[in-house]
């Protein structure tokens, strides 16, 4: 379906629609990681009221937004080195314990990026495989193995409409049967004991268009 | 009277020997001790095996030193860096070898050589293609890898302010992985904007107590990496 896409309609949510959608998922008080990329837009849209306490890995619980023009400090950086401030309550801690309250689970839930996610769960998100590629793995395969919910957040397929969601990971895996939510343009589909189970289609989109564009069975949403 | 105060960059570094193994702190540019690799570029040490999460950028501090061709393995978790081509040239054309960790684990196996553990296991990367060749052991059900504690000949590290006897705080993430490092070195060195006497900083909020630094150097005003690869610096 490459040759078809080239001027694709907007069918399902934006990278924002996306990120609203799964903020509003994360229960308040919530200690969370957030990947690079569209992860990071979630903070944009947390629910009035709720407060979220982010940890980036690298040594930071209680990350803020990013610094006003010229206030910024080129040590306080989150995980995508990127310049960002501490909140009120911040606290500062070096790697092998911000490592330890992400294995130790003490982290309740993390969002991350995919470039493919099995109906096991299997996550790929470091590495094509690919010779010459700079096989870089960061926290992933960390964050994967303790964090206690890890949700996806990712277009639905590749830029060549390549389906990301597979009966199989093909790319080189970050973690075992470790994701349990799935949030693209097209829908949200959790992880289940069964595979790829629908549980919200994005507006003006249906199931056999999701299905088409997903590389394994797609089951139906239980109590539409 | 214990004084850990060195007057230099260069006299900190100087008997790092030839195929000397060096932690060096920083994540990004956050807590890249430059100086004190630029002052080892000078001394002219080579055939080192390194551990730094990342690789560098442009073609200064960390990534002037791989240019130099001085590091002839890095264990590091990663490797790309957006603005430099230093650590994928030497890559691709088999100049360095790359020891790829996970970095819980990297950080994990730092602690754990500072700390006397000789090796631990966790469940990052079990199943992937870093698991292999790793020993796998059940524990309740589920999978875990072994791993082994990582020791050095020598920490580079940054901190904020030092005092004579070693003890040291930190510029908020710049802390990463100096007070590991500095447990897991055999000579750890630390770089301060300033060093102060013994009991100006208030024991409680020591994060690297002095009995894991042996020396401790200051640099004023430090460089930073962004700011010198805007300025189109190269070093040396």
């Amino acid at each position: 379906m490459s040759e078809q896409t080239q001027t694709p309609k907007a069918v399902g949510r934006t990278r924002e629609e996306m990120a609203k959608r799964l903020a509003q998922d994360i229960p308040n008080g919530s200690y969370v990681n957030l990947g690079i990329g569209i992860p990071e837009l979630v903070t944009k849209f947390v629910p009035d009221g709720h407060t979220l306490i982010y940890h980036t890995e690298n040594g930071l619980l209680g990350m803020g937004p990013s610094p006003e023009e010229g206030e910024g400090d080129l040590e306080l950086i989150n995980a995508g080195k990127r310049q960002v401030t501490a909140n009120p309550g911040a606290a500062f801690f070096h790697h092998a314990d911000s490592f330890s309250m992400i294995r130790g689970g003490h982290i309740d839930l993390c969002v991350l990026g995919a470039m493919q996610v099995s109906k096991g769960g299997d996550l790929a998100n470091w590495s094509t495989g690919k010779p010459g590629a700079i096989p870089a793995v960061g926290g992933a395969m960390d964050l994967v193995a303790g964090v206690k919910s890890v949700f996806v957040i990712t277009q639905h397929c590749t830029k060549h409409g390549d389906p990301k969601l597979v009966e199989k990971c093909t790319f080189p895996l970050t973690g075992v049967g470790v994701i349990s939510r799935v949030y693209t343009d097209l829908a949200v589909i959790d992880i289940t004991a069964q595979g790829f189970r629908l549980i919200e289609l994005s507006p003006g989109v249906d199931f056999e268009y999701v299905q088409d564009r997903t590389g394994a069975e797609l089951l139906p949403i239980i109590n539409p | 009277m214990i004084n850990k105060q060195i007057s230099s960059a260069s006299q900190a570094v100087k008997d790092v020997f030839d195929g000397a193994t060096i932690m060096i702190g920083g994540f990004g540019e956050a807590g890249s001790p430059i100086e004190l690799i630029h002052a080892l570029i000078d001394q002219g040490a080579k055939d080192l095996t390194v551990a730094s999460n990342n690789t560098g950028s442009g073609e200064v501090g960390l990534a002037a030193l791989l240019k130099a061709e001085r590091v002839s393995k890095i264990i590091c978790s990663f490797p790309r860096t957006a603005n430099s081509t230093v650590f994928p040239d030497l890559y691709n054309n088999g100049k360095i070898e790359l020891e790829l960790v996970p970095q819980g684990t990297l950080a994990e196996r730092i602690r754990a050589g500072g700390a006397g553990i000789p090796a631990f296991f966790t469940p990052a990367a079990v199943g992937t293609p870093l698991a292999e060749g790793k020993e796998t052991r059940s524990f309740n059900g589920q999978d875990y890898l072994m791993e082994h504690g990582l020791v050095a000949d020598f920490a580079f590290i940054k901190g904020r302010t030092g005092d004579t006897h070693g003890n040291i705080v930190y510029n908020k993430t710049a802390r990463n992985f100096g007070p590991i490092m500095a447990m897991a070195a055999k000579v750890a060195i630390v770089q301060v904007n300033e060093v102060v006497e013994p009991g100006e900083i208030d024991p409680e909020v020591v994060v690297t107590p002095g009995i894991f630094v042996n020396r401790v150097v200051e640099v004023a005003s430090p460089v930073f990496e962004s700011e010198l690869v805007a300025a189109g610096v190269s070093y040396p």
